[in-house]
């Protein structure tokens, strides 16, 4: 690897951390403005040309309340937290191939920071850290409510990690490869090589496990308002709580992301040849890619405000009792139609 | 004779669930693109209907001579007693004989009920339409005649919040 290739390396590094965090802002603005439009209120609409320098307001207002530590907290822990869960939440973008290569200067360039050949376990990995980080506040803040929360979040995660992993699973058997450049070439090609019409069922298992993993409404337990006055981060004040508001959103961005390149084709564009097309294929697939994560964002909102939140019992026997045992029937029939075809 | 209870039993379509989520999706999207509700305060103003009982005037006569002739009926029916009137010999020739000299309400005290206007013979008193007259000190809201009489003119032959909408 010579200078050039690092250099290309480090500004992929830093757009794919701008772009998320860009996107964790529109995420902030189209949150309360979906929200208010489904309950058929305005939403924000005063800051900037339609309220669109909201998140920048709402930025600062963070940045200059006061930080406090309470007194009980167990110091490095509580300072740590934040950070524990914001962390993985922003590595977890660097293995999702968002768009075909460039070529610049003689160069190819794949639109991807690390092209590494165990991206699905790479996003598995870091999502499961991520849930320290909530374990870690919980605990740390020496308080009965974020503890609840922190322990209800460590309890919903293991279960639906589960059955996540298992639908992931008929994916992989599929294409034999847990590279996530390899899912996204394997559907290429028509509308219907994408793998959520060939796993229409751990498709459904994967979109409601996710939701489960990053503590989003139907599933948002962790934080359930009405019932644990914040959940994890009730202690925490100024920016460290906006750290995990910021965690929060960039995990739904990457699981959104995830979904797309595991089901819908990732930077594909049905019916259109992009390695044909040159730099303009390149632009193209990067611009489905961010249409289709865009799909998915949307949904996460329409579906917050659109169910009601599941009780504590009720997550679990659909985790463990639903989900899991058809995820498990999906591998052993995903298994046995692949070795009946070859 | 018993009514029958029937529950209704689920069936394996109602048991998916997927169809009935799907179901409140659409509602919820259907709701995205109605008209929205909310008033812009400041920017917009909620008209009153007809009745609204808001900020009180004192009515005139088309030659600008006052209706009140200060028999304190009002302030008699008033339950917040919060109508100070005092009566006086009337400065015109022609009309009634009585007329009040000064005639002031205590906004803060005022409950709005609208027994004064129902209370008054002359038709003198009357509830405007106006809601938002709000101050920053007590002294800004104790009305005198002068004001009543300014309410009148804003408010005779226009709804004062059609107006602040055209402009």
């Amino acid at each position: 690897m010579d200078l050039i290739d690092f250099i290309i390396i480090c500004i992929k590094v830093v757009l794919v951390f701008a772009a998320t965090m860009l996107a964790v802002m529109g995420m902030i603005y189209a949150e309360r403005r979906i929200s208010a439009f489904i309950q058929n209120r305005l939403g924000p609409n005063r800051v900037g040309p339609k309220g669109l320098f909201q998140p920048l307001a709402d930025g600062l207002k963070f940045l200059m309340k006061e930080d406090i530590i309470p007194t009980a907290v167990n110091k490095p822990l509580y300072l740590l937290a934040p950070a524990m869960l914001l962390i993985p939440a922003l590595m977890t973008f660097a293995v999702i191939p968002f768009g075909s290569s460039l070529t610049l200067f003689g160069r190819q360039i794949s639109l991807q920071v690390a092209n590494i050949n165990i991206g699905v376990l790479y996003i598995l990995a870091l999502t499961s850290v991520g849930v320290y980080g909530i374990v870690l506040a919980g605990w740390s803040s020496n308080s009965k409510y974020p503890l609840l929360g922190g322990l209800r979040s460590s309890a919903q995660l293991i279960s639906y990690e589960l059955s996540m992993g298992l639908a992931i699973v008929a994916i992989v058997l599929m294409t034999g490869s847990l590279r996530l450049n390899d899912i996204v070439s394997s559907q290429q090609g028509h509308l219907f090589s994408w793998y959520v019409f060939k796993q229409p069922l751990a498709f459904l298992i994967f979109l409601i496990a996710v939701y489960a993993e990053t503590n989003r409404l139907p599933f948002d337990l962790a934080e359930a308002e009405q019932e644990l006055v914040g959940g994890y981060h009730t202690e925490y004040s100024s920016m460290k709580f906006a750290m995990f508001f910021m965690a929060e959103y960039a995990n739904m961005i990457t699981a959104a992301a995830f979904t797309v390149t595991l089901f819908f084709g990732g930077w594909d564009i049905p019916f259109v040849d992009e390695a044909a097309m040159g730099n303009w294929g390149a632009l193209l697939s990067g611009i489905a890619f961010i249409l289709k994560t865009a799909f998915f964002l949307f949904l996460y909102i329409w579906v917050r405000w659109t169910f009601p939140r599941f009780r504590y019992d009720q997550l679990m026997n659909l985790g463990w009792k639903v989900m899991l045992p058809l995820a498990l029937l999906n591998i052993f029939i995903t298994g046995g139609i692949l070795t009946i075809i070859s | 004779m018993a009514t029958v209870v029937t529950s209704y039993e689920p069936t394996f379509w109602d048991k998916l669930y997927i169809p009935a989520l799907f179901q409140g999706l659409m509602l919820t999207l259907k709701h995205m693109f109605k008209k929205k509700v909310t008033i812009q305060y400041p920017d917009e103003k909620h008209v009153p209907p007809e009745g609204y009982r808001g900020l009180h005037r004192l009515n005139k006569y088309p030659d600008g001579r006052i209706r009140c002739v200060a028999c304190e009926m009002c302030a008699a029916a008033c339950p917040a007693h919060c109508i100070h009137i005092v009566p006086g010999p009337s400065p015109w020739e022609e009309g009634k004989e009585r007329y009040p000299v000064r005639f002031d309400i205590d906004l803060l005290r005022c409950i709005f009920c609208g027994f004064c206007e129902m209370a008054c013979p002359e038709k003198a008193i009357e509830l405007t339409e106006i809601y938002d007259f709000a101050d920053y000190s007590r002294e800004g809201l104790w009305i005198d005649k002068a004001g009543l009489l300014e309410i009148y003119e804003l408010t005779k032959d226009k709804n004062f919040y059609d107006n602040s909408n055209e402009e």
